[in-house]
């Protein structure tokens, strides 16, 4: 047995060890759960990186069935995002140590919270589909649990019943899929299944499934519903990590079932171009929905869309460009894909602890009560910051990275099957800029109404700074973003092997030529870029600016602002979230539908408004239009089917009656 | 005279030429309108005379407020380094291709956004929410029209799209045409220019770029002032680097540099003195008819794309 395996093992078994701090009390109960998961974290991460180091292992344990013993395996793939979740899942602990304070009945959390980091390492460690299924649904479960944890409140249980009811369908989905591969192999052993040959038309059904079901539990446009209800409600460090990391084990689900078991030789043309039309479609309509929340939180769940959308857009370009046999640049981005997978989970991660933070402090989630915060919880601000910096995709942080590298592997896609395939790529590339600039808008949105200006409410304006426990947990992932930003070619050759296992390509070499200072994906005369020169070029000027603009004696004078003469200014006299979003309301009114009624009570002439009153709801249409009809359907086909119940004795015995002749007239 | 030398010397030209160019504009369009104008140094006695004044700064204002003068002029600045002016072949221009050229002034845009939104006046958050907003659609159009010129070249270094344009033989092809309308659109949009933005007046109630520096006054307004002409001079040289680079001189000698510094300055006079004819003609867009410019422009960036996928793709 390897030392990665062992390692993860024993992460796992750390995580089930928490689980028993339930049976204990206090303090002791809190500190001891959060250092048991950060053990996790810590293991996790020493696992990832041992495992794309020097090579994963393999082990049979004597659990499960008796025919089928569980099949644990620690492949490339399997090690980064054992290293993904152990990077987000260590900050998370720590933080957590802060936040759990005031929280009242842990044991649901105790309990629940190591079985979610289980199920989801046991997910990626799973070598069976037996393994495969039972750890997944321990996920799902658990996350469950954790979404209705609050559930005094009647829409965290409507949002936990709707969370569970997708993600079951999602897990009969992928259990669809498997079993199409268990029919072409005989075996439920990941082993046999990529050996196996499977015909065209099965491998694209075993596809389909797969696609909808990770589709489902990733939150892809138009399977999404569920996600925005759910992420939430949950306590905020659980947010941040069903956002962070449930989603990407999702992502991992998808690249395990098409990439790995089936492989690159079986893909067809229209799977690229579907993934890349959902990850487009995903990206535009989460940002443009994430745009018009009003709530911190549900505004980031949308935004968690909008970034699997980026991600599903570098995976289905490196699904085409693969089909089309260019292995390099199917490589590329591949990693492109992944390095957003992991940069998500960091920034997402941040920003959900971040907006925990705030909600610890001024008790809401509603953007329109807040307001200059940065003045009462500067590091939170920093931290939130450099994660606002970070989505928006803005030098030097990493967003910017992984969104580069998915322009460039987009661009240098040469001509692929015909002229509709072709400009695809391209649309997916300017889909991908509009995305990233309405979500630089987004983030401004949040960071200027949640941390900049006047507290719109007694809560924001007594809000308090954090505790060092969560001030510790999000200084870890804002470090991370900015080294992640900075370093590329340090990053990209440790995750070469997922390509090297999957594609058979090594990038190492393209990516290493020019030194560690300079990220050339293929080529230098195709394109360079080198966050250090450009982080400290940025700093050598700003430094010079400074020092010439700071001679001894220029005091800057403090006063108050100016508006327009008038002396008595006013909190609600501010750019609200709300507004803050009219102008794209008004552009994409076609796509939003918004119902926006004002109503004016006039004082006798119209020019004298005496009170003036502003509706507004922006639905989620896919929800409003696709879900909603497909749950009244149902509904309404169990009244009837029910009102068949309720009627009197003679119309059951006209049942049986009805059954038996039926019964005698088949078989005699 | 070495590479390096030319470097610095047209990084440090396009930031000191920048105010002049602002003058030259506002010259231009004080002639064609029949008044004589301040002359083109006015924008570098404004700026002396910003530097010299005490700064006044709203009392709650946050460290944001402070450091975004000197994120917005430091961005604009290392993005203005990148772009080759004279020498085709600059050492910097490895550090950031167009995409994170494009990138660096988005990060500038980003906090000037928040220093609007910092002080908390309705004017501040106005501009910051439609200076994001109307970034959000010229950014996609933008890049996109780049991108034609970096499909053709197979590169989005501006020193090998430069060069290719420079050794293929002169034709006209209808992709770039489609780009060059583009990028003359988003040029005047990102710059605040009539038909888009008024850049001369604060008194306006469909200002953008004027509402969110409303509130600075000395050196951080002198940086934020400075920083926007250097932008307007850098959107110039990037349209002359990609469509028409001819003159540029490939190595470090003498007399190629002042050549080509000839020609760029002819090329700069030509840009800006259209640009000061638009500005003359036209009339400012209402404010929600410009979400349509710029979807114009995004369409016909994207037409150009097409066009190039269909007609040019091999030839």
């Amino acid at each position: 047995m390897s030392p990665a395996l062992i390692l993860a093992l024993s992460a796992c078994g750390a995580s089930l060890g928490a689980v028993f701090t339930a049976a204990l009390r206090g303090t002791a109960r809190r500190t001891l759960l959060c250092l048991l998961l950060a053990v996790t974290g810590v293991l996790c991460v020493a696992a990832g990186f041992a495992g794309l180091l020097h090579g994963g292992g393999a082990m049979v344990l004597p659990l499960g069935l008796p025919w089928l013993p569980m099949h644990l395996r620690l492949d490339a793939t399997g090690s980064f995002f054992v290293l993904l979740i152990g990077a987000l899942l260590l900050p998370v602990a720590i933080y957590s140590q802060g936040y759990l304070k005031d929280v009242q009945r842990l044991a649901p959390l105790a309990v629940f919270l190591p079985l979610f980091v289980l199920g989801m390492l046991g997910v990626v460690l799973a070598d069976d589909a037996f393994t495969f299924m039972l750890l997944w649904e321990v996920m799902s479960l658990a996350s469950y649990f954790l979404v209705t944890f609050e559930h005094q409140h009647a829409e965290n249980r409507k949002a936990g019943f709707f969370y569970l009811l997708m993600a079951h369908l999602a897990g009969l989905l992928i259990l669809g899929s498997f079993a199409v591969l268990y029919a072409a192999c005989g075996s439920f052993e990941f082993s046999a299944m990529r050996q196996a040959s499977i015909s065209p038309f099965w491998a694209a059904v075993a596809f389909l499934l797969a696609a909808l079901g990770f589709g489902t539990k990733a939150g892809v446009v138009p399977l999404h519903g569920w996600l925005p209800d759910a992420h939430p409600v949950a306590p905020s460090n659980v947010s941040a990590l069903m956002s962070g990391i449930m989603l990407k084990v999702a992502v991992f689900g998808f690249i395990r079932v098409v990439w790995d078991l089936m492989g690159p030789g079986d893909f067809q043309w229209w799977w690229g171009a579907l993934v890349l039309t959902a990850g487009s479609s995903s990206a535009v309509a989460g940002v443009l929905l994430a745009l018009q929340q009003n709530d911190v939180k549900r505004l980031l769940a949308y935004s968690s869309i909008e970034n699997i959308g980026i991600i599903l857009i570098g995976l289905g370009l490196g699904m085409l460009l693969a089909r089309y046999g260019h292995p390099t640049l199917a490589a590329l981005s591949l990693i492109a894909a992944l390095y957003h997978s992991i940069n998500h989970a960091l920034f997402k991660g941040l920003l959900f602890m971040g907006a925990g933070a705030v909600l610890h402090s001024t008790g809401s989630r509603d953007m329109e009560s807040m307001g200059g915060l940065i003045h009462r919880m500067p590091w939170t601000a920093v931290f939130f910051l450099a994660a606002c910096l970070s989505i928006s995709g803005l030098p030097p942080f990493n967003g910017f990275v992984s969104e580069w590298l998915i322009f460039q592997s987009a661009l240098m896609a040469p001509q692929l099957g015909g002229a509709l395939l072709t400009a695809m790529v391209p649309f997916s590339a300017a889909m991908l800029a509009l995305a990233g600039a309405l979500a630089a808008a987004c983030f401004v949105k949040v960071f200027g109404i949640v941390f900049l200006g006047h507290a719109r409410s007694d809560a924001a304006a007594n809000a308090h700074e954090t505790d060092g426990w969560m001030k510790l947990g999000m200084a870890i992932p804002a470090v991370l973003c900015l080294a992640l930003g900075l370093l590329p070619v340090l990053f990209i050759p440790l995750m070469d092997a997922v390509p090297l296992a999957l594609l058979d390509v090594s990038l190492t070499g393209a990516v290493h030529a020019h030194g560690w200072l300079w990220l050339t994906p293929v080529d230098v005369s195709h394109a360079s870029y080198s966050a250090p020169a450009v982080l400290a070029g940025m700093l050598c000027l700003g430094g010079i600016a400074f020092v010439f603009l700071h001679p001894r004696g220029y005091n800057i004078r403090r006063s108050v602002l100016w508006s327009c003469g008038n002396p008595h200014t006013h909190a609600r006299m501010q750019y609200s979230s709300t507004s803050f979003s009219q102008p794209l309301r008004q552009i994409f009114s076609g796509i939003y539908q918004a119902d926006e009624i004002v109503h004016i009570e006039r004082h006798g002439h119209k020019l004298l408004a005496a009170k003036v009153q502003h509706v507004l709801h922006v639905h989620d249409l896919v929800v409003q239009k696709l879900y909603q009809p497909l749950a009244n359907s149902v509904l309404s086909l169990a009244r009837r089917l029910d009102r068949q119940h309720q009627t009197g004795i003679h119309t059951y015995l006209a049942y049986t009656f009805a059954t038996i002749l039926f019964l005698l007239a088949v078989f005699i | 005279m070495s590479s390096s030398f030319v470097q610095v010397l047209q990084a440090v030209l396009l930031v000191l030429l920048a105010p002049l160019a602002a003058g030259f504009v506002a010259t231009c369009k004080a002639r064609l309108q029949n008044r004589r104008g301040a002359g083109i140094w006015q924008p570098w006695r404004n700026l002396r005379k910003l530097f010299a004044k005490q700064v006044v700064m709203a009392s709650h204002a946050s460290w944001i407020f402070r450091t975004a003068p000197y994120v917005v002029f430091t961005a604009t600045l290392t993005a203005a380094s990148v772009v080759p002016a004279l020498l085709v072949d600059t050492p910097l221009s490895m550090t950031a291709d167009v995409i994170a050229l494009v990138a660096l002034l988005a990060l500038a845009r980003f906090f000037m956004a928040l220093a609007g939104m910092d002080i908390g006046t309705a004017f501040g958050g106005m501009g910051a929410s439609r200076e994001m907003t109307f970034g959000a659609l010229a950014e996609p159009a933008m890049l996109m029209s780049i991108f034609v010129l970096s499909l053709s070249a197979h590169s989005t270094n501006l020193t090998t799209m430069i060069n290719h344009t420079l050794n293929s033989p002169f034709a006209l092809h209808p992709s770039l045409a489609f780009a060059f309308v583009a990028m003359l659109m988003i040029a005047v949009a990102e710059n605040g220019r009539i038909p888009v933005d008024n850049p001369d007046t604060h008194l306006e109630l469909t200002m953008i770029h004027e509402a969110m520096i409303l509130e600075y006054s000395g050196r951080h307004l002198a940086l934020m002032e400075w920083a926007a002409m250097v932008k307007l001079l850098l959107f110039a040289t990037l349209i002359t680097d990609l469509f028409i680079p001819w003159g540029m001189t490939l190595t470090a000698d003498p007399a190629g540099v002042v050549l080509a510094l000839a020609l760029w300055l002819f090329k700069l006079a030509g840009l800006l003195f259209i640009l000061a004819v638009i500005e003359t003609g036209l009339a400012k867009l209402r404010l929600f008819e410009v979400p349509e410019y710029l979807s114009g422009a995004f369409v016909i960036a994207f037409l150009g794309l097409l066009s190039f996928y269909m007609l040019e793709v091999g030839v």
